[in-house]
């Protein structure tokens, strides 16, 4: 199966691969998937107390080529955005974006769980309720 | 000159042989006759290339070439060993014996059969990949009538004790059957001295074209049939119907008689370059050997690098390097390989294997240039997962609760 370019760049060159300080309040942590499925993501946001912005975004990933993409990916979009906005990333738009076949599809919905993952995290941390997620079901 | 993509599939298929090529195309061409037709000289020279062929198929595996029955390639052979068998013996018994770590071809004949009435008993391997004789023994029932054991397998390279898993059938009265796919042409195969009484392989594995394969069926001590599985013109001894490939049939016999003549130095060479291919790439931390060290083909080699996943790795490289991973990210089922995993290997281990088959035209500098390949992608893509910083900062993965889908 060959990749889309989309994804062998972001293969390449992964953005914002790295770890956040987890201590800290401001630091949402998501890790989704297992060692069993073949992919395990690990998505950081640091949120700016004063205006709610997510000021970085790291991942690190276990995992396909489409999963390293995927999360790569779901970094970039989320600096710069308000955690509100960032609780609407779709795993169809990563899709679209990457390009990924249907077998792939498992990867995007693991990035986007890994986004909200994170910021029920922070949420959490911060005294706020965890928001519900419906079940995407495509695992 | 390295020249890219570097070919290390060789367990998959093999590239013809330009000596097997040359040998085949006349019989394309001017020699086009059908080996069937008893009137003409066109059938005669073709009838003539074919037991030619034969010859130098049966010599490689020390058999008759009475006992060699051209098929279309070793599935077929397997279906037509098993099924053949199970129907021809169907007055003696109706349970099969084989393992798990099988090819498809030989699992699915054995499930399908398992629906028409047959018992199957999967023996599990050890951890190195091997059956446990004394486990075949006792499985071994009044109904047995086939013993279905790989003789070498595709995956880890883990070459059977078909000696001591034939002398034990003989002990009972019970056939043996192997798939011989990835031994014949690689390693010395003997049908009498292994004791083997029906054996599937093909071109393809061994530098000889693709849609052209045997089955080697004994015909002294026992004598042994198969019920046919394609009906028509009684082609092979009333074993399998249909005219034959002569070119693929002439390329086959070249394949054969190349190997038998080059084992020997061509072994020499490729288990160095596969040794120094493995143990550099054993070098790097958290990396695991496969199968048994000692029993196994000489140009295999199947190693998992912990914390990273298959699929991914061979991303890194695959533009140049051509192999295989263990993982099966791709598929549907996301469930990695049925080998690996019957090994005892954790999901994490299957997933993150490479399997490296080296073959008659692998360079000493392609190796070198995929041990560096393969290594700095693997360091890279530690350094992006979260496995691999989890276990350096000493954190067991089992006692994380991992979110299962």
């Amino acid at each position: 199966m060959a990749y889309s370019e989309k994804v062998i760049d972001h293969y390449q060159h992964p953005k914002n691969v790295g770890t956040l300080d987890k201590s800290k309040n401001s630091v949402g942590t998501g890790l989704v998937g297992a060692p069993e499925c073949g992919d395990v993501m690990r998505l950081q946001i640091e949120v700016d107390d004063a205006t709610g912005i997510i000021k970085d975004a790291k991942f690190k990933t276990f995992g396909c080529g489409s999963a390293i993409a995927s999360s790569s990916l779901a970094t970039e979009w989320l600096k710069g955005k308000t955690v509100d906005e960032a609780v609407k990333i779709d795993n169809m738009t990563i899709v679209e974006e990457l390009n990924l076949p249907p077998v792939k599809i498992h990867c995007s919905v693991l990035a986007e769980d890994a986004v909200k993952a994170a910021i029920n995290d922070y949420r959490k941390k911060n005294g706020l309720e965890e928001l519900q997620f419906e079940e995407k079901g495509v695992h | 000159m390295l020249q890219f993509p570097i070919y290390l599939d060789h367990n998959a298929t093999t590239p013809c042989d330009p000596r097997v090529v040359e040998a085949m195309i006349p019989y394309f061409t001017n020699n086009f006759g059908n080996a069937a037709s008893r009137n003409h000289s066109f059938g005669w020279q073709a009838e003539e290339a074919v037991d030619y062929a034969r010859e130098q198929v049966a010599k490689l595996i020390g058999a008759d070439p009475k006992e060699i029955i051209f098929t279309s390639g070793a599935t077929e052979g397997d279906n037509l060993a098993i099924k053949g068998v199970y129907e021809m013996y169907a007055s003696k018994g109706n349970h099969i014996i084989t393992c798990n770590i099988e090819h498809k071809a030989v699992l699915d004949t054995c499930r399908h059969l398992e629906k028409e009435g047959a018992e199957v008993t999967y023996l599990n391997v050890k951890p190195n990949g091997l059956i446990d004789l004394a486990e075949l023994e006792a499985a071994i029932k009044p109904t047995t009538i086939l013993i279905a054991i790989m003789y070498a397998n595709n995956e880890i390279g883990t070459v059977m004790p078909m000696r001591e898993i034939s002398a034990i059938a003989r002990k009972h009265g019970v056939l043996v059957f192997t798939d011989g796919v990835q031994a014949v042409g690689k390693i010395p195969v003997d049908v009498n001295k292994d004791g083997i009484d029906l054996m599937a392989f093909t071109a393809h594995k061994m530098y000889g074209p693709k849609g052209v394969g045997a089955l080697y069926v004994r015909r002294k001590n026992p004598r042994v049939k198969v019920t046919a599985q394609i009906d028509g013109g009684g082609h092979e001894r009333g074993m399998r119907s249909g005219t034959l490939n002569v070119p693929g049939i002439v390329g086959f016999g070249k394949a054969c008689e190349i190997c038998m003549n080059e084992m020997e130095s061509d072994t020499a060479r490729i288990v160095k370059l596969r040794d120094k291919l493995e143990q550099s790439l054993l070098k790097v931390e958290e990396s695991y050997l496969n199968g048994d060290k000692e029993y196994r083909l000489p140009h295999v080699s199947n190693i998992s690098f912990k914390y990273v996943e298959g699929e991914g790795l061979m991303m890194g490289f695959n533009k140049n390097i051509a192999l295989s991973s263990g993982s099966a990210c791709t598929s549907a089922s996301l469930e990695p390989s049925y080998v690996l995993k019957a090994l005892g290997l954790g999901d994490d281990l299957a997933h993150s294997s490479l399997r490296f088959g080296l073959g008659r035209y692998t360079t000493e500098e392609q190796i070198d240039y995929t041990i560096e390949q393969v290594t700095n992608t693997v360091n890279k893509l530690r350094d992006m997962s979260p496995l691999w910083e989890m276990f350096k900062e000493g954190i067991d993965l089992d006692t994380i609760e991992w979110a299962h889908h």
